[in-house]
């Protein structure tokens, strides 16, 4: 019955629009003054600072210059990036058990993931740091046995905890705690009904987690975790706690120590913390734009059905184990 | 699993299930024999969905049993009494029934060929040739042989509804399970869905439908059951039953859905 309604509808508006290109509206837009103002004042601001920053002789950029590229302060960059990408990785593997933990059937798992976070999340990382500095005196020998009995082999805790493994713990151990609740945000983020999906297929839950639920969470995890790494990057400046005296912060500290030139020695670590931070931002982007796929993209991957249907028509052959051979009759019968 | 011709590939048998004290399904028996196309109807809370989700597991069974090809489903039985089956032996149960959703629950960071090619990969280890073959095979079946390389926030509904089809098919499961399969679509996609799931009936494949689709109950169905309240309020071949409704819950369903 409407049929013929919008077929008239169609026509009459063909009919109108032929040919003739519209007269497009062009109106006048809406002035907006407040942006000039602010500009001229946001700009002027900068240009003071800018001027204070050449011409103020405090700064002594000539001593920037001078240490910008010491052995000393590369050496603790590189300490630095050391302890940064260390303890991440560190906290990346524990968070991510720690949130699979979480959501376990085992209520062992869950309670001891639960604790776990409570503790490292509810007292400072410089206690934890001085803490794993005097690990030692705590505890002079690590020694593997029975409890209560026979010992199988000892070790000085001293050889084994030094003071880069014990900044690298305490670092890694503290962001675990954060990362791990990162995590779980994450992973509850996924759709109930793609676990249902998965297990419906006989999926098993381990293949699940990494192969399904995982991958859909990196997106919601990977910015609160660059957050973290950027943070991290700064924390490492706390090892002092250790104490540890190599990273980037104690290098310039010392530095200034002995020029007493705090400010010039203060900027040059500025500069490499805002240096490696950018890196850090740039690396983030790719790592976003990865899992981004499948919901940020709007272009369809890359496949070439027609391509793919060659490799395939060639391929099993080639690639088909013994046994899967025998599902192909079984195959064509259905 | 074994298939007996004697007995029905699907035995449902005083199916109960309670959410805490809320007793949803109240004592459910259905038989789907095999090759059959079982349609099930009835309103919104009246148990079709959460009958079939214990079909496959995804709801716990309170009471009363499920077998598939003659194996009882989720558990062991030793001696007269029930024990629960491990999650790997849930998995190869699984395997065995295909499940299409009412939001299709494609997999988002996975292409339309991926998502077919997942299960068969990961859970019955098929070399990626194969298993893509296969796939690829299965999406024209569906009509979508040039969408392989889609993602799925780049089909319609109707795509994505077909392709979820595909997936469960490419584990050659003996029984497919449709929870709603058409509610979440626009009208005008509503029909490519149906069609995939005609050929799929004609080709002999057994099916337990839920569904608003009275049409194609009639059309396709082998048996129409009508649940009303947790329970089976009556049962039997689509055409008469809805020519000629027994029960007034029925009528009055009919009525307001035809």
């Amino acid at each position: 019955m409407s049929i013929p309604a919008t077929e008239s509808g169609a026509q009459m508006d063909s009919h109108q629009h032929k040919d003739t290109a519209p007269v497009l509206n062009n109106p006048v837009p809406v002035r907006h003054p407040g942006r000039w103002v602010s500009a001229v004042i946001i700009l002027g601001a900068l240009a003071l600072l800018l001027q204070s920053l050449f011409t103020n002789p405090n700064f002594r950029w000539d001593v920037v210059g001078a240490y910008i590229l010491d052995v000393k302060v590369i050496q603790g960059v590189v300490w630095t990036l050391v302890l940064t990408v260390a303890s991440m990785i560190l906290a990346i593997i524990l968070a991510v058990l720690l949130a699979f933990m979480r959501q376990s059937e085992n209520p062992v798992f869950r309670y001891s993931s639960w604790t776990w976070v409570w503790f490292f999340r509810g007292t400072p990382v410089y206690t934890q740091l001085i803490f794993w500095g005097l690990i030692a005196v705590l505890y002079p020998k690590i020694s593997a046995g029975v409890p209560f009995g026979p010992e199988m082999f000892s070790v000085d805790t001293s050889t084994v905890v030094t003071a880069t493994v014990a900044a690298i713990l305490g670092l890694g151990l503290n962001e675990s705690a954060y990362l791990a609740e990162i995590f779980r945000a994450g992973l509850k983020s996924v759709d109930q009904g793609q676990m249902e999906a998965a297990e419906a297929l006989g999926m098993g839950k381990t293949k699940i987690m990494w192969r399904i639920i995982l991958p859909q969470a990196m997106r919601v995890i990977v910015p609160p975790t660059g957050n973290e790494t950027i943070g991290m990057l700064k924390t490492t400046s706390l090892v002092l706690a250790v104490p540890f005296t190599l990273d980037l912060t104690f290098a310039t500290n010392a530095l200034a120590n002995r020029t007493y030139l705090p400010v010039p020695l203060l900027i040059v670590a500025a500069i490499w913390y805002l240096i490696i931070t950018s890196l850090l931002m740039v690396g983030q982007h790719f790592i976003e734009a990865y899992y981004g796929k499948g919901v940020d993209n709007r272009a369809p991957a890359t496949v070439n059905p027609a391509a793919a249907k060659a490799a395939a028509a060639v391929a099993p052959s080639a690639d088909a184990e013994p046994e899967l051979k025998m599902d192909f009759p079984e195959e064509e019968a259905k | 699993m074994t298939i007996t011709t004697e007995q029905p590939l699907v035995k449902i048998e005083g199916l109960h299930k309670y959410y805490g004290t809320h007793h949803v399904l109240r004592g459910i028996d259905l038989n789907v024999n095999q090759g059959e196309v079982s349609v099930v109807i009835g309103p919104s809370g009246s148990g079709k969905s959460t009958m079939l989700r214990c079909v496959n597991l995804l709801e716990t069974i309170s009471a009363g049993r499920i077998s598939v090809g003659g194996e009882l489903i989720g558990y062991r039985e030793v001696k007269g009494r029930l024990h629960d089956l491990k999650a790997k032996e849930i998995a190869a149960q699984r395997r065995e029934i295909g499940m299409v959703f009412q939001r299709f629950n494609l997999f988002p960071h996975k292409t339309a060929l991926q998502n077919i090619m997942e299960a068969p990969v990961q859970v019955k280890g098929q070399s990626k040739a194969v298993a893509r073959k296969r796939a690829l095979e299965l999406l024209d079946r569906v009509g979508l042989g040039d969408r392989a390389g889609h993602y799925p926030n780049q089909l319609s509904g109707g795509q994505q509804q077909r392709v979820a089809i595909a997936r469960a098919l490419a584990m050659d499961p003996e029984l497919m399970l449709f929870d709603e399969p058409t509610s979440a679509l626009d009208p005008e996609l509503v029909g490519d869905v149906l069609n995939v799931m005609k050929d799929l009936a004609k080709s002999g494949m057994t099916m337990i439908v839920v569904t608003h689709e009275i049409g194609f109950a009639r059309e396709v169905g082998d048996r129409l059951t009508f649940m009303d309240g947790g329970v089976v309020v009556e049962s039997g071949d689509p055409r008469e039953v809805l020519a000629n409704p027994q029960h007034p819950r029925t009528k009055e369903f009919l009525s307001r859905v035809l």
